[in-house]
């Protein structure tokens, strides 16, 4: 009988990255407290636009292979003017939202005119990162940090081992591989020109190619827009996708009906 | 099935099936009655696994049976201390958030899948998910348990909101039924507790009257 | 206060032979001398008012505010020792997260109420520590609607349809209950709660003072400063009716 839970453990590949700290051996009598995660958020994008920045994720929290929640909202709002796309762990991300929402309590009652901006939740964010790594115990998440401060764009990446990096374009889990590419094409060198309808559809059909190619990506997703009119969050929708070619298709081989 | 739920050795886990169906102005809950150890032998053939927290909070426990036992005794103990200071009865997000915080802080330690539903005067019956790692997903619908595993097929296609009470029955009722039937940690009766504004009322179906489905 | 003098006023841990806490009561005197503070209940909202007077021409408008802010739907404004309203509403906080942090939803006004009302009588118990001259009136709006209580320096706390404290406190009484506060508007009771701060500043005996006007409303739940526009129009209103007043007389 096997303690640790782990819904990947039957995987001699781990398709996902997500054990990059497993430490299945403790020294004697240390506390091991590296965790595996359970509820499993998949795939963010993220894009810096001619307004502001855009996010988007799927709405599913997977259990293993299990599509087990459904409609779990994966991007957040901190603040008026920050947003957070997450993956990984659900339970550390209940757990950051909580902690969010008490620093944005705290910054709120100081009422002293100083808001919080994107960068600054962003440094925070990332320190509690790299600080539960440190104490061997990390928050199991991949965050996406987006904002808009003062006609200034923000987006950027932290991830449970404390690293960041800010780009124009940002993308996690299969979408690192799938959507990297198409948005790296489409924003870089153009964020100023992108426009709010090339941002939807660009997107859009990332996520339908990550829905066609991730067996963890769901069609029901959400998109964050941060520009100076705040933060919107649009409710769960489906994209269009496209199967009738597939009609014409026959067997493996030579079989022709 | 035990395995997954990551039992220490020689434990006893709650190879079980947990059904939590919300409906207009409550909830129903359900569960099989089994307990079983190592896979092999009925160690309980009638258990209770709907356990109370409050008047109208219950939880129905999967996992390891220690486990799930003392979360549950520490929650009821919080929130007779929340209906004392507070004058009046707890909300079951209350409840369901001091499941996740004791589920969520001690997770190393802990092998619990727990459902919270009941019902409050803000909210009506809400139905809410722990699932192993702590966190928290408030849902229309939920089950639980290694029977959990053939049954989203059926819940999926079965569930509509709106449900009356009688509805609600007949499909929480059901779909312990065919867990039963094909998940060999769960067996024996069928217990259901519906939790209204008036109260909880238990139902009981004994392991003779089960229904038998399919082929 | 026949007892004053006879050695029974010197701790708050030593009655006096008639049953009383004297550094309590003079506790309360801090109160009593301080601007005038008062709370509006309506049914859409909280209405919080102080005449806050500006013990210098040399201090920046708006500084050393006494109402401030709890979580993010609780409003304390504060009378008397404005460094001892301070820690009461440090605690006040300190409170609001923890339950947050528990429960996972936002503190209700009778809770809030009772943890700090049992916070500030602790300090009516031992002889090490002195109670608070300072009393806090709450307001918020939490799942049953607006609530506004009042914590005085004994610790006793009533929830109420209107109070208030300091200097004013009986004149400003009196024009609250000529209010008909479960009909009232919210925006109404702003304009209420200014015109009374302005009635009962006495304004031969007292320096300047600054009105501090805050609400939660139902609309957002929130407590904040009353938007600038419908403040100034308040006090437009309140020094309007105080002219007509002086007509009058």
């Amino acid at each position: 009988m096997e303690w640790n839970f782990d819904p990947f453990s039957n995987n001699s590949f781990n398709h996902y990255g997500n054990n990059p700290i497993n430490a299945s051996h403790s020294a004697g009598g240390i506390i091991q407290r590296t965790q595996s995660p359970k509820v499993w958020g998949g795939t963010t994008l993220g894009v810096v636009y001619q307004d502001g920045v855009m996010l988007a994720a799927d709405t599913l929290g997977s259990w293993g292979q299990l599509a087990r929640y459904r409609k779990e909202e994966r991007l957040y709002p901190v603040g008026n003017f920050t947003a957070i796309a997450y993956a990984g762990d659900m339970s550390d991300f209940q757990y950051t939202k909580h902690m969010l929402d008490s620093l944005m309590i705290k910054e709120y009652y100081i009422n002293d005119d100083h808001v919080l901006s994107t960068p600054h939740v962003y440094e925070y964010l990332s320190r509690v990162m790299y600080h539960r790594r440190t104490k061997m115990d990390p928050l199991w998440n991949t965050f996406i940090v987006g904002g808009y401060n003062n006609g200034e764009r923000f987006l950027g990446y932290v991830d449970l081992l404390g690293t960041t990096y800010q780009s124009s374009a940002i993308s996690t889990g299969l979408g690192a591989y799938y959507a990297q590419p198409i948005l790296r094409k489409a924003v870089e060198g153009r964020e100023g020109l992108l426009t709010e309808a090339e941002a939807i559809e660009l997107l859009n059909s990332c996520m339908r190619v990550l829905f066609y190619r991730d067996c963890k990506v769901i069609n029901s997703i959400q998109r964050a827009k941060v520009t100076a009119a705040g933060v919107e969050i649009t409710e769960p929708y489906s994209v269009s996708s496209e199967w009738g070619f597939g009609e014409g298709v026959r067997g493996f081989g030579s079989q022709k009906q | 099935m035990e395995t997954e739920l990551g039992l220490k050795p020689g434990e006893i886990g709650l190879g079980t099936t947990l059904v939590a169906v919300g409906f207009d102005g409550g909830v129903i809950i359900g569960a099989d009655s089994r307990t079983s150890m190592g896979g092999a032998y009925v160690v309980n053939r009638v258990t209770d696994k709907l356990t109370y927290v409050s008047d109208r909070i219950y939880c129905c426990r999967s996992g390891s049976a220690a486990d799930t036992q003392a979360v549950a005794n520490l929650v009821t103990y919080y929130l007779q201390l929340y209906a004392i200071q507070h004058g009046e009865e707890p909300p079951v997000r209350v409840a369901a958030a001091l499941f996740q915080e004791l589920c969520y802080k001690n997770k190393e330690m802990l092998s619990a899948g727990i459902i919270c539903a009941g019902w409050d005067k803000y909210a009506g019956g809400s139905v809410y998910g722990i699932p192993i790692g702590g966190s928290l997903h408030k849902l229309p619908y939920a089950t639980a348990g290694s029977g959990s595993t053939y049954l989203y097929g059926y819940l999926d296609t079965a569930f509509r909101p709106n449900m009356t009470k009688e509805e609600t029955i007949e499909l929480v009722k059901t779909a312990i039924a065919l867990a039963i039937g094909r998940d060999g940690s769960s067996g024996g009766c069928i217990r259901l507790a519906v939790i209204t504004e008036d109260g909880v009322e238990r139902h009981f179906i004994p392991g003779d009257q089960v229904p038998v489905l399919g082929i | 206060m026949s007892s004053i003098g006879t050695g029974y006023d010197l701790s708050v841990s030593t009655y006096s032979p008639d049953g009383r806490v004297f550094q309590v009561e003079y506790a309360a005197k801090a109160v009593d001398n301080s601007g005038t503070v008062i709370g509006l209940r309506v049914p859409e909202g909280i209405v919080l008012a102080v005449e806050k007077l500006v013990q210098s021409k040399l201090l920046v408008p708006k500084s050393n505010r006494s109402i401030q802010t709890v979580d993010t739907h609780i409003g304390v404004a504060t009378a008397g020792l404005l460094a001892d309203g301070r820690h009461i509403v440090n605690r006040a906080r300190d409170e609001a997260e923890s339950y947050r942090d528990i429960y996972r939803v936002p503190i209700s006004g009778k809770m809030i109420a009772d943890r700090v009302g049992h916070y500030v009588q602790i300090y009516t118990l031992y002889s090490s520590v002195r109670p608070f001259g300072a009393s806090a009136i709450i307001g918020t709006f939490d799942l049953d609607g607006p609530q506004l209580y009042m914590i005085e320096p004994s610790g006793v706390y009533w929830g109420y349809h209107g109070c208030a404290i300091g200097k004013g406190k009986q004149v400003a009484k009196t024009e609250i209950e000529k209010l008909n506060l479960d009909k009232l508007s919210i925006v109404d009771a702003v304009k209420q709660a200014a015109r009374i701060i302005y009635a009962v500043h006495d304004e031969a005996k007292d320096k300047e003072f600054e009105l501090e006007l805050s609400w939660v409303t139902a609309q957002n739940k929130r407590h904040e400063f009353v938007p600038a526009d419908l403040a100034a129009e308040a006090e437009r209103l309140a020094k309007e009716s105080l002219n007509e007043e002086m007509e009058d007389d």
